[in-house]
């Protein structure tokens, strides 16, 4: 594993912030931490970049116990990110990179490819008031991955993003994973869950309740729904799918009919097919996964109620 | 480079190329040099404007006895002149006129100017001492004692001059001056106060940017809040030395200029004790600049027997003390507060005991080695200004040590005592901040 979190507690004041939650994050993979507002992301985002510490647990990056030096080795773009906003566009990416451990001469090479890359070069003596808040998360972004870390921390990265630069993000994102990076992100945004990762874990009141592949989820939340679209006579595809199917919905536009369909016990997309097809003319038949945004509801309202059972 | 000498880099050259600190910056040495400039010039400077004065005497016994001087002339009407001189003093050119209405000795109110403009006070003085000088004559008169001219002349020759010698240790005798001590006292107090408060509510500003512009934990993932703390801390620190030593040597090129013009200008040069009296009684009559230059000179002479370098030096590491001691706690606020708006109530606790310093210290140049003055100087928050007041008049070794000693302990103490509070807040969005949550950031912290 390139990174692990291990039985991770972290106490505040009064709350319980992150109770034994463990992360394992595959190498080279984009991996999402989920979960509710006051979950306990941001909180285990904060002990991998070594901004706080667990109260007990330990984090292992590469196989070894975290060094103050990694933090050369992670990129980290937080959710509450800003810049100085008199400081000059330059000068300022130029101070965040040798932060980084960058030497002067190499942050500046780096810089220029960049900034041409962004077109961003003409903002290099602005100051960063002047600049847009698009302009300003491109710059966040650029001296976030300028270091060239090994493991990227992306806190929240859409928020605030407009469609553009949300894809232009994204596609970055993919890049960075292709030139081998692994990143870990976190997000309430789903239909990028879907797009991008790989794996993810779910936390709900400190605690981890869903861990694994996407796929895998995907595939085990799935409730057996299928999506029909055909041509044809609405009353007798009601009538022929009946026992082990059950028809959720249907609905018909400009002649085209879409019904949802449930398929119970040992039913097959075959058997469905074979009942219907000297009916209706069949366009498409495909099955239906829940979304990670239904998932998600699904989970923590089913944790949030055994909790309050508890 | 070392991350936290890159943080303190950035601090310096921010504020340093900002056009506040340039103009402070030349601002300041001119202000000194005029510090130093002004009374000289006010001593020189006099009503120049002539005028003339109708006196009307209605008892008729102080004729004349009123002297005309340089710009001062009286007329002293009778008759109708004298009747009518209410309503036409003005068209007969007088610029203000005099009336006498009755014996001064049984009523000494009975003299009256009316005039247009207000009368200076050196007018009303010139006048008043005139009538004075001739009631006391004509009093003394009138016990008839025998050769009372003689006796007069006697009195009116003795004079006391009281120098103030300083002794130092070798033996060596030294003229100095009391009043310049005591200004040197005010300026020194003033520099340590002005200094911890400007640039300690720097460092707060500086956190609550970081915080409110949400670099914070940008920075953070790199370095550790407390190596952001005191970069900034001291790089802001070096800010103010920065200013105060290209304000000392601007004002000294300054002063030295402008000695160096006086003094080859063949001004000839006083004993420093008597021009002081002379200025500070006002007694030039003439605005002769030759004078001005004197009076120049001899200040600049005698700031120059103070300990000037050593009282520098101590200037500096008490500034250095109570801005390192105040800078932490300022810190601490920065971090714990998201606007300026809700911090004053957390502010005023820690300015308190600076302003209070400051009134100990005016106060304890009355009695710069007395109780009041001894404790404030040994008291952490107050001691820096306290016992710069105290230096220009040469408190024991013992003490400066012992209060040096004592201010380093306490910033150490308030600084660990800062950064674990600032740790924690810098990461609290939108809390409201109470003493109690101050209390429980600064406990869980160490975590």
């Amino acid at each position: 594993m390139f990174l692990e979190a291990k039985q991770v507690v972290k106490k505040y004041a009064n709350h319980l912030a992150l109770n034994n939650v463990d992360l394992h994050v595959p190498e080279n993979s984009i991996y999402g931490l989920l979960g509710p507002n006051g979950a306990g992301k941001t909180t285990l985002i904060r002990i991998i970049n070594q901004i706080t510490g667990p109260d007990s647990g330990e984090i292992l990056f590469n196989g070894r116990p975290l060094k103050p030096e990694d933090v050369h080795s992670i990129g980290y773009l937080p959710e509450e990110r800003g810049l100085y906003k008199k400081m000059k566009v330059g000068e300022q990416a130029l101070y965040l990179a040798r932060m980084k451990g960058l030497s002067r001469h190499d942050a500046l090479k780096r810089l220029k490819y960049w900034f041409e890359k962004f077109e961003i070069q003409p903002w290099w003596d602005k100051k960063v008031e002047e600049l847009s808040k698009g302009m300003q998360q491109k710059i966040q972004f650029v001296v976030t991955v300028l270091h060239e870390p090994k493991l990227l921390i992306f806190d929240e990265p859409f928020s605030g993003f407009d469609p553009i630069n949300a894809n232009l993000l994204k596609q970055e994102i993919l890049g960075l994973k292709d030139k081998g990076a692994t990143i870990l992100f976190s997000t309430h945004n789903m239909g990028s869950v879907e797009e991008l990762c790989d794996h993810i874990t779910l936390i709900n009141k400190s605690k981890t309740i869903l861990n694994g592949q996407i796929d895998d989820i995907r595939q085990g939340y799935k409730d057996n729904l299928f999506k029909l679209d055909f041509v044809g006579d609405e009353e007798l595809v009601r009538q022929k799918l009946t026992g082990n199917f059950n028809i959720e919905s249907i609905n018909a536009v400009n002649g085209h009919t879409t019904a949802f369909v449930t398929m119970l016990n040992e039913a097959s997309v075959n058997q469905m097919i074979a009942s219907i097809i000297n009916d209706v003319q069949i366009y498409g038949l495909q099955e239906v996964l829940p979304t990670m945004n239904d998932i998600f509801i699904k989970v923590v309202e089913k944790s949030n109620q055994s909790n309050s059972k508890n | 480079m070392s991350k936290i000498s890159l943080i303190i880099q950035r601090e310096y050259l921010t504020r340093v190329k900002k056009k506040s600190f340039i103009v402070m910056t030349i601002i300041g040495p001119l202000l000194f040099a005029a510090m130093m400039v002004v009374p000289g010039w006010i001593a020189t400077m006099e009503d120049t404007g002539e005028k003339t004065i109708a006196v009307v005497d209605h008892t008729g016994k102080y004729t004349d006895r009123i002297k005309d001087t340089e710009y001062l002339n009286f007329s002293w009407l009778k008759g109708e002149e004298a009747d009518e001189v209410a309503s036409d003093y003005k068209v007969s050119g007088y610029d203000a006129y005099i009336i006498i209405e009755a014996d001064l000795l049984k009523q000494p109110d009975a003299v009256k100017i009316y005039s247009e403009s207000q009368v200076t006070i050196d007018v009303k003085e010139h006048i008043s001492r005139s009538l004075e000088k001739y009631l006391e004559k004509e009093k003394l008169a009138s016990y008839r004692i025998d050769g009372l001219d003689a006796i007069i002349s006697e009195i009116n020759n003795v004079r006391v001059r009281v120098k103030t010698i300083k002794l130092s240790e070798d033996g060596s005798e030294k003229e100095s001056s009391t009043e310049l001590v005591m200004i040197a006292a005010i300026i020194f107090a003033m520099m340590v106060y002005m200094f911890v408060l400007i640039y300690g509510m720097q460092v707060m500003r500086g956190v609550m940017e970081e915080k409110v512009n949400r670099i914070v934990e940008v920075i953070i993932s790199s370095v550790k809040p407390f190596q952001l703390m005191m970069g900034k801390i001291i790089g802001i620190a070096l800010v103010a030395i920065t200013q105060f030593l290209l304000w000392v040597v601007l004002t000294g090129t300054i002063i030295g200029v402008m000695h160096s013009v006086f003094t080859s200008g063949g001004a000839n040069v006083n004993t420093n004790v008597e021009m002081l009296q002379s200025m500070g009684t006002q007694q030039l009559d003439s605005g002769d600049m030759s004078e001005f230059a004197e009076g120049f000179t001899n200040i600049v002479d005698n700031v120059l027997s103070l300990d000037l370098i050593g009282s520098l030096f101590l200037l500096v590491i008490f500034f250095l003390g109570g801005y390192l001691l105040y800078a932490s706690l300022f810190a601490a606020l920065g971090a714990a507060l998201d606007n300026e708006a809700d911090s004053q109530q957390f502010i005023m606790p820690v300015m308190m005991p600076l302003i209070i310093s400051i009134y100990v210290a005016m106060a304890s140049l009355r009695n710069p080695a007395g109780d009041l003055a001894f404790w404030f100087s040994m008291i952490p928050f107050t001691s820096p200004v306290v016992m710069m007041a105290r230096i220009p008049f040469q408190p024991p070794i013992w003490q400066i040590a012992l209060s040096i000693t004592i201010l380093i302990v306490s910033f150490i103490v308030t600084t660990w005592f800062a950064g674990r509070v600032y740790r924690t807040g810098i990461l609290m969005y939108g809390k409201k901040v109470s003493y109690k949550e101050l209390w429980k950031w600064f406990r869980y912290a160490g975590k």
